[in-house]
């Protein structure tokens, strides 16, 4: 018996050795060796290969003073704005699905589709939509725009903006909604039946029950995109290529580092959305903190990993 | 106010409202995708002379096969493919042994584990790659396929998540009576937990399986050799001097789209319930 415990604690080690190597193995090298060297790089001006000199919080205080990366801070306002239009958008289409609906699994499924699609024919689709006098101008047409009083929706500044983020909530919303309909659904339908025995109206029925309901989940895709506004990327790399003002955060951050070899420079950018994303995440901690002791959402079950 | 009307005027108009809402939207969803194949049946002169949205006299399905070959797409198919292969088999390996160790063994460090792979979930992959690129130089991982591979597997939490998940809902007596049997920990993990957490591999493996197959990002650093493209990549083939040939484009675009549109239509369930799992961590 003693044997055989001895046994047991040895090759539990060998177990737990051999199946821990590899995935620290990798997570060290492509998740914190980078990210040290990330940090490190953001006070050096330097290039991929050759010399490097050491110019301390310089990089830092470029973030603020070029124009372009100013520009693409401001640009992600767009992004954000796009992002509760696409949450009120998907929360309202979840509402009315999770109803019963005659097709309402062909009307989730077309909605979702748009998620599944890589960013680059994405790119090619609405670069193709928007041009003067195609798809988007032709469907205006048919309501009574006529094509010649139509702006250029990738040329002119702003407008141009307006275009890549609805094409961005076009391709998020319907992810957006699966989540909401997923939560809606864990709702206890009795609460349902309940309100209408008690004469509540569907609007009633929403804002009494399914959006406290989901709050929780609401607060947190609100947070998210704001991480999100400032990684917008294929889109607009395909479609407008950052120029006339539509250069993201990540597509100045993409050009710096790969185009002009800004290594430091880049690395600032980096470490400098990271900041963003642990304010964000410190910001999500407290509202979930809020919210579970407000409300008897979720399992409860908290952190796992 | 909405009481004083009669009940069924009321919830007639809310019918209508609801489905025109849906329609509406709907229709602006498909719009695109469907201007997209019109456009890729007509041939250049038509397409030259028609509106985009005027259905082709004929179907012109010679673009397809056109756009095939000038983005070399049947060698980026097979390079997505082995990408794909190797890449999911590992990191859900990889994944699942490592939720395995944490979930059923006690021993020092768990608990640091456990938070290394959190916290390396806020770190914005993509924003790292400017310096995860000088370290794969350095290891000569650039310009292989196999370089890829390995730096797509080591990026895996949402995995580990899914499966630490599941795995806490597997009986523990189910170990403990197989290692009185005398079963050793590999044989537990293989022949009893990797068998039982077959609905989170298959959530997991679909999941990561579009997001990898539409990743653009990594293979374009990563990948610039013609012969090692993926399938994402050799779609930005058509941005240089073929820009306005957009029934090829098209074409492109939509044969690009086919095995997603495959596997949405064959594991509709599965896809939404991974996104309604994948969530709650958010």
């Amino acid at each position: 018996m003693n044997i055989r415990k001895i046994n047991l604690r040895y090759s539990k080690w060998v177990i737990i050795l051999a199946f821990i190597t590899l995935p620290l193995f990798l997570l060290f090298t492509f998740t914190y060796l980078p990210f040290g060297e990330m940090v490190t790089y953001s006070f050096y001006k330097m290039k991929y290969i050759g010399e490097r000199t050491f110019v301390g919080l310089k990089n830092y205080k470029d973030l603020f003073t070029r124009d372009d990366i100013f520009n693409s801070l401001k640009l992600s306002l767009y992004y954000m704005g796009g992002s509760v239009v696409q949450l009120v958008l998907a929360l309202l289409l979840a509402t009315l699905l999770s109803f019963k609906t005659k097709l309402g699994n062909l009307f989730k499924g077309i909605l979702f589709f748009p998620f599944l699609i890589n960013g680059i024919a994405i790119g090619f689709i609405f670069k193709f939509f928007f041009t003067h006098g195609f798809v988007f101008d032709t469907v205006l047409s048919w309501v009574g725009f006529p094509v010649e009083s139509l702006p250029y929706w990738l040329k002119t500044q702003g407008l141009n903006n307006v275009s890549l983020v609805g094409t961005s909530v076009w391709r998020y919303l319907g992810q957006n909604m699966v989540l909401f309909i997923g939560a809606i659904m864990s709702v206890d339908s009795e609460l349902y039946e309940a309100a209408e025995l008690d004469g509540a109206s569907k609007v009633q029925q929403f804002f009494h029950i399914i959006l406290p309901s989901i709050k929780t989940i609401v607060t947190l895709n609100i947070i998210l995109s704001i991480t999100g506004s400032l990684s917008a990327f294929e889109p607009p790399f395909v479609i407008t290529k950052g120029a006339n003002g539509t250069g993201t955060y990540f597509i100045i951050m993409d050009q710096v580092a790969h185009t002009s070899q800004k290594v430091g420079l880049a690395s600032a950018m980096a470490v400098f959305l990271l900041l963003i994303i642990f304010v964000v995440t410190i910001i999500q901690k407290l509202v979930l903190k809020y919210a579970f002791r407000n409300a008897d959402t979720g399992s409860g079950k908290g952190d796992i990993l | 106010m909405m009481v004083t009307r009669k009940v069924k005027t009321a919830s007639i108009l809310q019918i209508f409202l609801k489905y025109f809402i849906l329609i509406f939207f709907a229709f602006w969803t498909i719009l695109p995708l469907v201007s997209c194949i019109i456009t890729s049946l007509k041939n250049t002169e038509e397409y030259q002379s028609t509106s985009v949205m005027v259905l082709p006299k004929l179907l012109y399905f010679k673009n397809f096969l056109e756009a095939f070959t000038l983005a070399g797409m049947g060698r980026a198919f097979l390079n997505s493919f082995v990408v794909l292969v190797f890449v999911l088999s590992g990191s859900i390996l990889i994944s699942s042994q490592l939720a395995y160790i944490l979930n059923r063994f006690k021993f020092p460090g768990n608990t640091l584990i456990r938070r290394l792979f959190l916290f390396a979930t806020l770190l914005p992959g993509v924003a790292m790659q400017v310096s995860v690129y000088s370290i794969m130089g350095k290891l000569g991982l650039i310009n292989h396929l196999y370089g890829y591979i390995i730096m797509m597997m080591g990026t895996d939490v949402i995995s580990i998540y899914i499966f630490i998940q599941f795995m806490e809902n597997i009986s523990v007596s189910l170990d403990e009576s197989a290692v009185i049997d005398g079963a050793s920990y590999f044989k537990i993990y293989w022949n009893i937990i990797l068998p039982l957490l077959k609905p989170a591999t298959v959530t997991s493996l679909i999941l990561k399986g579009v997001s990898c197959y539409n990743e653009y990002y990594c293979a374009n650093l990563y990948l610039q050799d013609v012969k090692i493209r993926t399938v994402a990549i050799s779609l930005y083939t058509f941005t240089g001097p073929l820009g306005n040939k957009y029934n090829l484009i098209c074409a492109g675009v939509i044969i690009s789209m086919i095995p997603a549109f495959i596997v949405f239509i064959l594991c509709q369930k599965q896809i939404y319930s991974g996104i309604t799992s994948g969530a709650v961590k958010g």
